[in-house]
Order: structure tokens, then sequence, then C-alpha cells
């Protein structure tokens, strides 16, 4: 029989659904079966598909179990392991228990993340078996650093954190400034809420950032390097340890990178709950132990960051597409994707979708194709309603304009942002009003407060917002709100306040029913709001009697006999709370409309 | 009087301002929080104003000037655990704990906070306590997960 290899993914959804009991259940199961005596188990990263943790996939056979407990251990080893047959009843569906079958896995392209999920990212012995370090090696061997600057500004690769700045211009800029002493440093402070792709990466394949960042070190000609990580991302932060001690312990950093006469190494620095500390000024601010407050550019960090250094600073994405760029060419790479934007990008689905994960697509690829051909849609019961993206710089984008491809200018022409790549979905129980409150609530306790604008434009706004919430807007309310956020935008000293205002003027653009319906009719339609929650009503053509929105209201408000005729709510003692709503099996309880 | 790892800890950073906030990590991670009476030996010991470590201390949400109970509790106010009823998780924390953001419970077990977003969005509406995060939270599946730590079965590494 061949040797079978067990990957589990260890991410930190999988883990916390339960992977690590899973993981000794299945040891345990395979030590008391005696037909098997060779089984290798692998800790991967993060394999994608999170809403079905714990996930594991079995090779070379190459079958995906889903939502596996420790107790199906035991019938794993003994039908699969020991036996060949596969377990029907973990499949991902009927008829698909290959990862190429499934429409969420067959429909994405892996570039940035191709081991991730395949690989123990604490291993670089993995590493190094599946090509890793071999593009450095070469680099540095027989490349100059000008070819490496030249390849990744022809493969037309932009910055993967938010802004989409062209990474060989950067890399240029960098390389052209003046200095003795030039720095590298990764951006892993992913703060946009909603978007865990850096985190995912750095937990899954670290050694491929690391890789990344030698070859700009080399480009650029930089022999310090930083790894700024949030704090709150502790398996990251170990996984990023082992993996610098290894790269150091086999030559790929400290005195002689790659036997080379270069010397490069990398540092860890560990945030301490910033959002502001995302944007690259705030950033090397915090690196350097002072508050993280953005400061004017220019200077670009390029000619003066870090300790007043030339400095090139990059987002973990970005430096991990840069060893793939360099192995096969820069024209390879700019083969995938649109006129202006190249390559793949990482997005973190989440939100109201039932394949919520992370997965890979090539620019240009619809939010339709994303949110429904991969992401499986909203769940059966609900109405898509809206896709954020971009995280709180972003934009709310409705349904009509599922078929825009994703690329950096056509997002921004809509009034989102690529970002990060957070994509959260929003079905009909969202209040689009609340979503913009949400987010300008994030962004006016985020401000660090150094310029006006931001520091008392968006508080404004937000309060704006929640008296509208509370059932006290008016209509010009409104035109205050596009006017400050017009101000907001054109004015604020940084990335953060220049772009805060555009969860309102999307959802302004997109949902404008929404905040009038708030405002003139005193109605929020998803009933988010509480003051202007409709109540609740029965649909007594669809009510079977069945007496479970009694049972679950606590007020009394939901009535009937059960398997007699129709129930009713009283609208004087409903509290809104929505327990029968969710407790009703055939969907028959109903916003009601005011009367 | 300051534990003497903490006191070594200080001196092995002494003349080096930029490690001032990977110093305060550690100073918290054996305290449990940055007390405001040791603010004025660490600049004297880096070399930089009370005011500059004042500055840091309150700027970065992580950072306590107060002591934290044992367990440290961080529900996620990401935009997919808002979307997905973050805040009737904090509801039942409340009603559960008996305190409000920000507050240890009486008898210093937990010290409930919120965070920005744990990037588990996948598993929405999530909190952390100490280092593991738990997710698809429901006001039944906190209480139990409190639980487990109430009864001294997960003690904190």
């Amino acid at each position: 029989m061949s040797r079978r290899e067990v990957l589990v993914c260890a991410g930190t959804a999988c883990r916390s659904a339960g992977a690590v009991e899973v993981l000794e259940a299945l040891r345990t199961a395979v030590a008391e079966n005696d037909r098997i005596d060779t089984v290798r188990f692998v800790e991967t990263g993060c394999m994608g598909p999170c809403a079905r943790g714990p996930v594991l996939r079995i090779m070379p056979d190459d079958i995906l179990y889903t939502k596996v407990r420790p107790e199906d251990a035991v019938e794993i080893v003994r039908e699969h392991l020991a036996n060949g047959r596969v377990v029907q009843r973990l499949l991902w569906a009927e008829g698909q228990s290959h990862p190429a079958q499934i429409p969420f896995f067959s429909h994405q392209r892996k570039n940035v993340l191709s081991h991730c999920g395949l690989i123990d990212p604490e291993s670089i012995d993995e590493y190094i078996e599946r090509g890793g370090y071999e593009t450095l090696q070469r680099i540095v061997g027989e490349r100059t650093p000008e070819k490496v600057v030249e390849a990744v500004a022809v493969s037309g690769l932009r910055g993967r954190g938010g802004a989409g700045f062209p990474t060989g211009r950067k890399w240029r800029f960098t390389r052209d400034a003046p200095g003795e002493t030039k720095y590298i440093v990764c951006n892993a402070d992913e703060g946009d809420p909603g978007a865990f792709m850096d985190r995912a990466i750095l937990e899954g394949d670290p050694h491929l950032v690391v890789e990344g960042m030698a070859i700009a070190a080399w480009a650029v000609g930089a022999s310090q390097g930083f790894v700024y990580v949030r704090a709150e991302y502790p398996l990251a932060i170990s996984r990023l340890r082992t993996a610098l001690d290894c790269a150091r312990a086999y030559g790929f950093l400290g005195g002689r990178v790659a036997g080379a006469n270069f010397p490069f190494d990398i540092e860890l620095r560990i945030g301490a709950g910033a959002f502001v500390c995302g944007e690259e000024t705030a950033l090397l601010a915090s690196i350097e132990g002072q508050r993280g407050a953005p400061r004017p550019r220019p200077p670009f960090p390029a000619q003066s960051g870090l300790y007043r250094q030339p400095t090139l600073i990059n987002n973990v994405e970005t430096f991990a597409n840069v060893p793939g760029i360099l192995r096969d060419g820069p024209d390879a790479y700019s083969a995938v994707g649109t006129e202006s934007s190249k390559g793949t990008k990482v997005f973190a689905l989440a939100g109201q979708i039932r394949n919520t994960g992370l997965v890979e697509v090539p620019m240009g690829t619809t939010l339709r194709e994303l949110v429904f051909g991969i992401g499986g849609g909203v769940p059966s019961e609900r109405r898509f309603k809206a896709v954020q993206i971009g995280g709180p710089s972003g934009g709310c984008l409705p349904t009509d304009l599922l078929d825009v491809p994703i690329d950096y200018e056509s997002l921004t022409e809509y009034g989102a942002i690529m970002g990060s790549g957070g994509v959260i979905v929003l079905d009909d129980t969202a209040c689009m009003v609340n979503v913009a409150r949400y987010f300008l609530d994030f962004t006016a306790s985020e401000s660090c407060g150094k310029c006006l604008p931001c520091r008392v434009g968006i508080p404004t706004m937000r309060d704006i917002l929640v008296r509208i919430t509370e059932g006290k807007g008016t209509m010009e309310d409104l035109s205050h709100l596009r006017e400050l956020a017009s101000l907001v935008k054109s004015s604020a000293l940084c990335g953060l306040g220049q772009t805060a205002p555009n969860p309102v003027l999307s959802t302004l653009r997109y949902f404008e029913d929404e905040y009038r319906a708030h405002i003139e009719d005193g109605i929020c339609p998803s009933g988010v709001c509480e003051a202007l929650a409709p109540p609740y009503a029965i649909d007594p053509e669809v009510c079977k009697a069945c007496d479970q929105c009694a049972k679950a209201c606590p007020t009394g408000a939901a009535k009937g006999t059960p398997g007699e005729s129709p129930y009713t709510i009283d609208e004087a003692s409903c509290i809104r709370c929505g327990a029968c709503f969710n407790a009703c099996p055939f969907g028959a309880v109903v916003r009601g409309v005011r009367s | 009087m300051l534990p003497l790892r903490v006191e070594n800890q200080i001196d092995a950073f002494a003349g080096r301002p930029e490690e001032l906030i990977q110093l305060l990590h550690l100073v918290q991670e054996e305290m449990g929080y940055v007390p405001e009476e040791i603010h004025g030996r660490i600049a004297s010991a880096l070399g930089v104003s009370i005011g500059r470590i004042h500055g840091v201390v309150t700027f970065y949400h992580l950072f306590r000037t107060r002591p934290a109970g044992r367990h440290m509790i961080r529900l996620c106010q990401g935009t997919a655990c808002h979307v997905r009823g973050a805040e009737k998780i904090l509801t039942a924390l409340q009603s559960e704990l008996n305190v409000c953001l920000g507050e240890t419970t009486e008898d210093g077990l937990f010290t409930l906070e919120s965070v920005r977003c744990l990037g588990t969005c996948s598993l929405a509406p999530v909190m952390m306590i100490d280092e593991e995060v738990y997710g698809s939270l429901t006001r039944e599946s906190v209480r139990e997960v409190l639980r487990v730590y109430q009864e001294g079965r997960r003690r904190r590494r």
C-alpha cells in the first residue's frame, strides 16, 4: 500500500473548531489499528473553506473531508486508511470527494496560496522540497539587483495592502535613494475588520514571505528587515518566529545570505492594537517605539523612512508574490489578470455567505463569481443585499454591480476599493445605515487625532448617522453628510481619514432609499435599528400553526392554538426581538409594515 | 516593589527607546498590566521623558494601566461579527459576568474587553480568551465556555 499523508488544517479557524482534537484522535486510532504502519500526519496552514472546519485532506488520494469530529477518527482510519474506502458522509457533498470537483476550489487559481494547506508551515525542508529558496539562491548568484527591480516592474505587480501602488516603482525609488543603510519592512498589521489573508499566509507559508523579503533586500540594497505583525495574531507570530530561526540556521538569513556576500536579517516587531499603524508612516513610527501617528508625505518612506533612512515597505501578500514572479518570469505573471491589475488576489470571504473562508482568484474575476460561484451565495432563506469590500476604507456594492470585474480601477470607480481583500457579504437582515454607522464608529475611535478633519469630521458624521438610526434624522442630514464626506476626503492627513467617508458615500449612493425610509417613513426596513424596527407579522397563507413562534416569543405577543387557525402577533406587546422570525420553520413570520 | 524579572527586563532595554513597545509587551505579560507608577522607571532606563512613556501606553489599545483578571476575554467587534450578532454576545457576556466592557469580574477571574477584529471572520461571532479562539458563539455556548474557565478546567498557559 502506498504511504498515505493526512493533511490536517491547523489554521486559526480550524483549530478553534477542534482540529487539534481531531488530529489527536486520528493519531490514537492509527496507533490502535495494526493494519496500518505508514501514515504521516501534517499540520498545515489554512486550506480555505473555514466554514467547513475542521477540514482534512488525505494524500495521494486527494480526498477532502469536512466538519470532521474527533469521533469520526476511528471510521476514517478503519475505512480509508486501512481499506482505501472513502467515508462518504464526511465529503463536501455527494460526488464531490476531490477538491478539483468542488466549485469552491475549482473556480480558484492559487498562486500565493499554492503551498498553503499542503505543507507543514513549521518545516523549512518541506518549503525547500517544493522549490522554496531556489529563486533567492539563483538571484543572488547570477542576477543584478537592477534586473530584479526591472522584473518586478515589468510584472505589473501592485501593492496588495490596499492602495495598489506599482511595486516595481516603489522598489526603484528605494534602490535609487541615496543612503548607506536601507530597510525593508513587511506590513503585517492587517487591521481591516473582515480581512484575514495576511494572517493565513503567515500561518500557512511563512517562508514564502521571508524569501520575498530577502529578494527585495537584494534588489534595493537593504541589510535589515522588519516584520510588523499585529499582536492579535499569536499563531502567525509563532510560525513566523520559527520560520526566521530556520531560515537563519539554513543560511537564507544572516551574514552571508545563500552563501553570497549579502548580509540580511529580519526582526519581528509586535503591534499593540492600533488600526492606524497599518498606514505606512504610522507603522514606521511604531517600529521606532513611538505613538503610531502618521506624518505628511512627501518625503515618502522610499526616501526617508525608518530612522530617516530609505525604506521599502510592502504588505505581506505583495512580498508573497515576489518569489513566483522571479521564478516564472514577469511575463508569465502578467499573463494573468486585467490590463491594469495583474496576477491573482487573495480574498477573505465572510459575513452572510455559505462558504466563508480564504480564496484566491485572478484579477478581473467578477464579484458575482467570487460571492456566488465560489462563495456559494447567501444561505438559502435569505436574500443577497450588498457586498462590502475594502473594510472601513471601502464601500458597499449592490446586486446590480455584481458583474463588476475585481480590479483596482473598477472598484474605485464604483465607490469601493480593493483594500487588502476583506469581502463581507450582507443580506436582507443588514441595515445599510447601521453598517455605515458601524464603520464610522470604527474609524472615529481609531483616528489618531493628529489632524482636524479626521478627528472632528468623522465623529460629526457618525453623530448624524446615529441620529438617523434613532429616528431623529432629517433630509438635510443627507446633504450635510455628503458635504462633510467630501471635506474629510480631501483634507485628512493620511489614508485612514481620506478613505473613512467611503462607507457613507457608497451607502448613500446605492441605498439612499434606506436612509429615506429611516428619515421620512420612520422605518428601518431590515429592523436592525431598534427605535425604527417594524413589528413582525405572520403570513396566514404560510402559517401551519405549529406553535414554534409562540414558544420562542418572550413577551407572549405571538399567539394561537396549535394545529388550528393561523397565529397572530400582537403589535403592542411585540418587542421586535426576532425570536419568532428565527424560530419559524416555514418562513411565515415576516417584517410587517407599520400600520 | 517591582518583580525582579521586570526590573531585569527594563534594565535589558536600557538606552534603547526604539524597543519601548516590545518592552511594554514583556512587562504586561509579566504583571498583567503596566502600572503608572513604573512609567518613570522605564523612562529613566530608556533615556526618554515620562510623557513619552505615558503617551505610548495610552495610545495603544492593548496596554492596560490597571490590573487585569486571570483570563482576558477579547470579544471581536469586526464587521462580520457585527453583522452576525456580536452585540447580543456582548450583552450575554456582560450579564453573565456582571461587568461592563473594560472591567474585571469581582472574583478577579475575567477581564472583558472588545477588540477590533481577530481575523477569524469565518467563525463570526468570535471571542478570544487568552490565546484561545472561540467561534460561532451563541448565548448558550458563551455560558459553556465561561464555565470551563470558572471550573478551572483550563488554565492560562
